[in-house]
């Protein structure tokens, strides 16, 4: 299994109040991301358990749009990973940050 | 814009994860998770086999209500490898079934989200324990009053493990979608070759394993479309009509299996059996809408019935 840690300072804090949300399955392709508001601040880090080897730099590229893209600040954001795609990682990423901004 | 209830209503169970489906058919937030997936209780034995995890399991538990009644709820996420009972998963289960056997002052209406393939085979004696635990707990927790009930529907089905559970539970809900078996058409295949039962032969496969036949056979108590709102108004409905789990109910089932075997024994296919039961026309059932089959599978006596 390859574990990746990222951190980032996000744009500013993630809007909203909501605690926690999982978002996606783990299965084929797929993957499922737990956002959860427990970071002071902008601070915004991005945990990954994959176990297809060799991508970091995808994911890292993924990462960095992503925070580049929206405003994580404050969530702590874990991944396991089913061998998702980069495109499908970005908009699972995407869904999970738009959940934890509608309450 | 969208009527977002509407959506909801119709959104297939059969495509749904097991987080939707629960979100489709309890009452707006409602639920309440028990050991979620921030408490991150996974699979001590996935990472040997490299395999991912998942925060959860693979199994939601928790409470909630439906139609304003209270409830606890248990999902099988069918898509986490197969919907599987596991270590972890499977004491999620035993769990909230002995809760419910021992403290009244929970929901005594149990519903269950079935949609697995049967023991995860990375943790297969953990699993096997864990299915055994686990029927024994809705064994007694029928004993002790309360209903559970089963709801298949999932891309997964109710086979191994699931399937025997459906078997103990109070009454049981399922859709065309929902398969309900024992070993899955690969197996028997696999072991009494493809003469016996081909795999690849669809219409074969959901001809026996397929919800209409088991409502039918009266092994379902329920039939419904592939939708939340379908789900949800049959889970209504079966909630206030579990029978009394005593030593009656046990022989009127021995019975009625027995009679079943009497009298369908002999047949070799579905619409064999369908006729003896008393449908007139059984090869139209397969292209029967979800309301015309009800109120078929209604008036069919031995489809109805108050054992279990």
């Amino acid at each position: 299994m390859l574990n990746l840690k990222y951190t980032h300072t996000a744009k500013r804090r993630a809007a909203g109040t909501k605690k926690e949300a999982l978002i996606g399955v783990v299965a084929s392709g797929n993957l499922e991301v737990l956002l959860e508001r427990v970071l002071p601040g902008a601070a915004c880090e991005v945990e990954i358990a994959t176990p297809v080897k060799g991508f970091d730099a995808t994911w890292k590229a993924v990462v960095d749009e992503f925070v580049e893209r929206s405003a994580p600040g404050g969530l702590r954001i874990s991944i396991n990973d089913g061998g998702a795609r980069p495109d499908t990682v970005f908009l699972r990423l995407m869904q999970g940050c738009a959940m934890m901004e509608s309450e | 814009m969208m009527d977002e209830t509407a959506t909801r209503d119709h959104m297939s169970w059969y495509q749904a994860t097991a987080r939707q489906r629960l979100a489709g058919l309890l009452d707006p937030k409602s639920f309440v998770e028990f050991i979620g997936p921030s408490e991150r209780v996974e699979s001590p034995h996935l990472h040997i086999f490299d395999l991912p995890r998942a925060f959860d399991d693979g199994v939601i538990i928790g409470r909630g209500a439906l139609g304003g009644v209270p409830v606890l709820v248990a999902a099988q996420e069918g898509q986490f490898m197969g919907g599987t009972f596991a270590e972890v998963s499977g004491a999620k289960l035993v769990g909230l079934l002995r809760a419910a056997r021992d403290h009244k002052d929970l929901p005594q209406t149990v519903l269950l989200l079935l949609d697995s393939g049967g023991v995860r085979l990375q943790e297969a004696n953990a699993g096997e324990l864990a299915v055994a635990e686990f029927m024994r707990a809705i064994v007694q927790a029928r004993s002790a009053g309360v209903a559970v009930i089963a709801l298949v529907g999932g891309k997964s089905g109710a086979f191994g493990g699931a399937g025997l559970t459906a078997g103990v539970c109070s009454r049981v809900i399922v859709s065309e979608q929902g398969r309900i078996g024992v070993s899955g058409p690969e197996v028997i295949e696999t072991n009494k070759g493809v003469e016996e039962y081909d795999s690849r032969d669809k219409a074969l496969v959901w001809s026996v394993c397929g919800g209409k036949n088991r409502r039918l056979l009266g092994m379902a108590d329920a039939f419904t479309a592939d939708s939340m709102a379908g789900f949800r108004e049959a889970a209504k409905a079966q909630m206030t009509l579990s029978a009394p789990f005593n030593i009656a109910t046990l022989q009127a089932e021995q019975k009625r299996l027995t009679e079943r075997q009497e009298k369908l024994g002999a047949c070799d296919d579905a619409n064999a059996m369908w006729k003896i039961l008393g449908v007139k026309t059984p090869e139209a059932v397969a292209d029967m809408d979800a309301a015309g089959f009800i109120s078929l599978a209604n008036g069919i006596k031995d489809s109805n019935h108050d054992a279990r």
